[in-house]
C-alpha cells in the first residue's frame, strides 16, 4: 500500500468516526427534544419554565465566561433590566402584545450591555470582574430608587397577555411551549456562534489573547460583540422570566444573582454547550428541593459548599467530568 | 445659623463626620483587600464575611463570656486571623497555580457558608452591643457635637492603616513579603518560608477586616449579612484607588466616605450609588485607578 492510500484510509476512518459521533449526537438531541416536549405533562410547567429561563441566562453567561474567558460579575443587571422593562411595558401599555414587550426588554438589555462592554472591555481577568460588578451595582441602586420598579416590594401582576395577539399565554402549557421555543432558538444560536469562525476567534482569545492580537485580530471588537450578545440573551431570559412569574423583583438585580449564574455555569461545566443548562437544572432543583425539606434554612451554606467543592475538585463541571469519563472508558 | 449652599452648617458637618467615619471603615477594609490582592493576587470575596465575623465575635464573646471591648479588640481579630490562615492553608493553597478567578469563586463560596450558618443561628435582625462606658458622651466642638467613640474610630483606623502601610512599604518584613510575591522560588532559595509568609499575609489581611468589625460593633447594627453590602462598596474603593496600591486604598477609602457623606447632604437618593459612579468616571479617565501603577 502506498503512503497516500494509507492516508486516505486514515482519513476515511476519521470521517466514519465523525459520522457515528454525529449520528449519536443527533439521536441524543432527538431524545432530549422529546423529553422537553413531554415534560410539562409530568412536571409542573412553571417549575420547568423557571429552569428554562435560568438555563438561558446561564447559556448567555457561558458564551462570555466559558468561550471568551471573560468573567462578568454583573450579569444580574441584564436579567433584571430585561425583566423590569418587559414588566413595565406590559403592565402599562395594554396595546402591546407579549412578544413586543419581550423584544423591548431584550433591546434595552442589549444597549445596556454595550455600555457595560465599552467601559469594561479593556480590563482583564479579575479587574474585568470587579468593573462589571460595580456597574451592575449602579444599575441595582437605580432600580432601588426608581418608583416604577416598586422598590423593595417588586413589580407585581405583570399580565402574560397573548402571543402575537392570538395565543393565550395565561395557559401554562402555551406559555411553556413558547418559552421552550425561545430557549431552543437561543441555544441553537449560541451553538452556531461557537462553531462559527467568529466563535473560533473567541476561543483563541480565551486561550491566548496576545497571540490573537499578533495574528491581527481586533480583539476588543470581538470581545465587545460577545459581551453584547451575552447581555442580550441574559436580558431575554429576564424578560421571559417576568412574564412567566408575572413579577420582577430586586432579587434579580442583586449581585448574589450574578454569583448564582456563575455557580450554575461552573457546576454544569463551563465552556461546554450543555453544561450551563445542566447546571441551571441542578441549582434550581437543589434550591427547590432544599426549600421543601428540613434543610430549608440551609440553602445558602449548601450552595456555598457546592461552590467550594466545585472550584477545588470539579473545575470542569458535571458535563466536563462526564465527557472525560466517556472518553476514557468508551474510547 | 450659618448656611452653606442652602444647607445648615451643623447638618453639613454632621454628614461630613459620618462620611469620615464610614471612610475610616472603607479604608481599613480596602486596605486588607489591597494587601491580599497586591501581595497574593487573591480576590478575597470572603472579606465582608470576615468583617462580619469580627463584629459578631465581639458581641457573642461579650454576651457569653463577658469579654470586654478592649480584650475583644485584640481577641476577635486574632481569632478571625486564625480562621483566615486555616482557609488559606486548607482551601486557597490548593488552587494556587490556577487562574485568579478561581480564588474569587472559592472565597465567594466560603463567604456564603459563613454568612448562611450565622444567619441560621442568629437571624438577620441584628444583635445589640452596648457602647463601652468610657466612650459615652462627647464633646461640643462649637460648630458640631463630636461623640467620643466616633473620634476613637477615626484615630484607631488611621493608626492601624498607617502602621500597615509602614510595615509593608518601609520595613524588612515588608520587603520580604513584596519580594516573595515577585519571585517566590528565588525567595525560597534564600531560605525564606514563602508558603508560611502567604498564610500569614492572608491571615493579616482578614485581621484588618475583623478589626474594622470590632470597631463597627457599638455603632452599626451587627448582623450576619452586614459584610455583604459593604464588601461591594469596598471593592469599588479598591478599584478606584488602583488595585493592589496600598496607600491608594487608604486615601481613597477616606475620600469615598466623605464623597458619600456630601452626596447624602445635597442629593440623598444618589448617596448609595455615588461611589460606583465615581468608579465608572475614574475608570474612563484613568483605567488603572487613581494610584495604580501598572500599565
Amino acid at each position: 500500500m502506498s503512503q497516500t492510500d494509507i492516508q486516505s484510509d486514515i482519513h476515511k476512518s476519521i470521517l466514519q468516526q465523525q459520522k457515528t459521533e454525529d449520528r449519536r449526537k443527533l439521536m441524543l438531541n432527538g431524545v432530549l427534544l422529546v423529553l422537553l416536549l413531554l415534560a410539562p405533562f409530568v412536571m409542573y410547567p412553571v417549575f420547568l419554565m423557571k429552569i428554562l429561563c435560568f438555563a438561558l441566562f446561564a447559556v448567555a453567561f457561558n458564551l462570555l465566561f466559558g468561550f471568551t474567558g471573560l468573567l462578568s460579575f454583573g450579569h444580574a443587571a441584564f436579567l433584571a433590566t430585561g425583566g423590569y422593562t418587559t414588566g413595565y411595558l406590559l403592565s402599562n401599555f395594554s396595546g402591546l402584545t407579549t412578544e413586543m414587550g419581550i423584544i423591548a426588554g431584550t433591546l434595552v438589555s442589549t444597549v445596556l450591555g454595550l455600555g457595560f462592554a465599552l467601559l469594561s472591555i479593556r480590563r482583564q481577568g479579575i479587574y474585568f470582574a470587579m468593573v462589571t460588578l460595580a456597574l451592575a451595582q449602579l444599575v441595582f441602586f437605580f432600580f432601588v430608587q426608581s418608583s416604577f420598579t416598586g422598590g423593595e416590594d417588586g413589580m407585581h401582576g405583570v399580565p402574560r397577555g397573548e402571543l402575537f395577539g392570538l395565543i393565550n399565554l395565561e395557559d401554562n402549557l402555551n406559555m411553556y411551549y413558547f418559552v421552550l421555543a425561545v430557549f431552543l432558538g437561543c441555544y441553537l444560536l449560541v451553538q452556531r456562534i461557537v462553531s462559527s469562525p467568529y466563535g473560533q476567534v473567541l476561543k483563541a482569545i480565551k486561550q491566548n489573547e496576545p497571540r490573537a492580537v499578533s495574528l491581527g485580530y481586533k480583539v476588543d471588537r470581538y470581545k465587545v460583540l460577545a459581551f453584547v450578545i451575552s447581555a442580550a440573551l441574559a436580558g431575554l431570559a429576564g424578560s421571559m422570566k417576568s412574564v412567566v412569574f408575572q413579577l420582577a423583583s430586586l432579587n434579580d438585580a442583586h449581585w448574589h444573582m450574578s454569583g448564582e449564574v456563575i455557580l450554575m455555569t461552573l457546576v454544569g461545566g463551563m465552556g461546554t454547550l450543555l453544561g450551563p443548562v445542566i447546571g441551571a437544572m441542578f441549582v434550581v432543583n437543589i434550591e427547590y428541593q432544599l426549600a421543601q425539606g428540613p434543610l430549608r434554612d440551609w440553602v445558602d451554606p449548601i450552595l456555598g459548599g457546592i461552590f467550594v467543592l466545585t472550584v477545588l475538585a470539579f473545575r470542569s463541571g458535571i458535563v466536563g467530568e462526564v465527557q472525560r469519563f466517556v472518553r476514557k472508558n468508551m474510547g | 445659623m450659618s448656611m452653606i449652599f442652602g444647607v445648615p452648617m451643623a447638618v453639613l458637618s454632621g454628614q461630613l463626620l459620618i462620611g469620615i467615619i464610614n471612610g475610616a471603615f472603607y479604608a481599613l477594609l480596602s486596605l486588607g483587600l489591597a494587601v491580599i490582592f497586591g501581595l497574593l493576587k487573591i480576590i478575597n470575596f470572603a472579606h465582608g464575611a470576615m468583617y462580619m465575623l469580627g463584629a459578631m465575635a465581639t458581641v457573642i464573646m461579650f454576651d457569653t463570656l463577658g469579654v470586654n471591648y478592649w480584650v475583644a479588640l485584640f481577641l476577635a481579630p486574632l481569632l478571625v486571623g486564625i480562621a483566615g490562615v486555616l482557609v488559606e492553608y486548607f482551601l486557597l493553597r490548593r488552587i494556587a497555580g490556577q487562574d485568579h478567578i478561581y480564588s474569587l469563586l472559592l472565597t465567594f463560596g466560603v463567604a456564603l457558608i459563613m454568612q448562611g450558618i450565622l444567619t441560621n443561628i442568629y437571624g438577620v435582625s441584628g444583635l445589640r452591643y452596648a457602647m463601652p462606658d468610657m466612650f459615652k458622651g462627647g464633646v461640643n466642638l462649637g460648630f458640631m457635637f463630636m461623640p467620643y467613640y466616633r473620634a476613637w474610630v477615626i484615630v484607631a483606623a488611621l493608626v492601624v492603616c498607617f502602621g500597615t502601610w509602614f510595615m509593608i512599604e518601609k520595613t524588612k518584613l515588608g520587603a520580604y513579603l513584596r519580594a516573595g510575591t515577585e519571585d517566590s522560588q528565588l525567595m525560597q532559595g534564600f531560605g525564606i518560608n514563602v508558603p508560611l509568609l502567604v498564610s500569614l499575609t492572608y491571615g493579616f489581611g482578614v485581621m484588618l477586616a475583623a478589626f474594622a468589625g470590632v470597631l463597627a460593633a457599638p455603632i452599626y447594627s451587627v448582623t450576619p449579612v452586614m459584610g455583604s453590602h459593604i464588601l461591594i462598596v469596598v471593592f469599588a474603593v479598591v478599584v478606584i484607588g488602583g488595585m493592589g496600591s496600598i496607600g491608594g486604598a487608604i486615601i481613597t477609602g477616606i475620600l469615598m466616605g466623605i464623597v458619600e457623606g456630601l452626596t447624602k447632604t445635597f442629593y440623598p437618593p444618589a448617596s448609595s450609588a455615588v461611589i460606583f459612579l465615581v468608579m465608572v468616571i475614574v475608570l474612563m479617565i484613568r483605567p488603572n485607578g487613581l494610584f495604580g501603577k501598572e500599565a
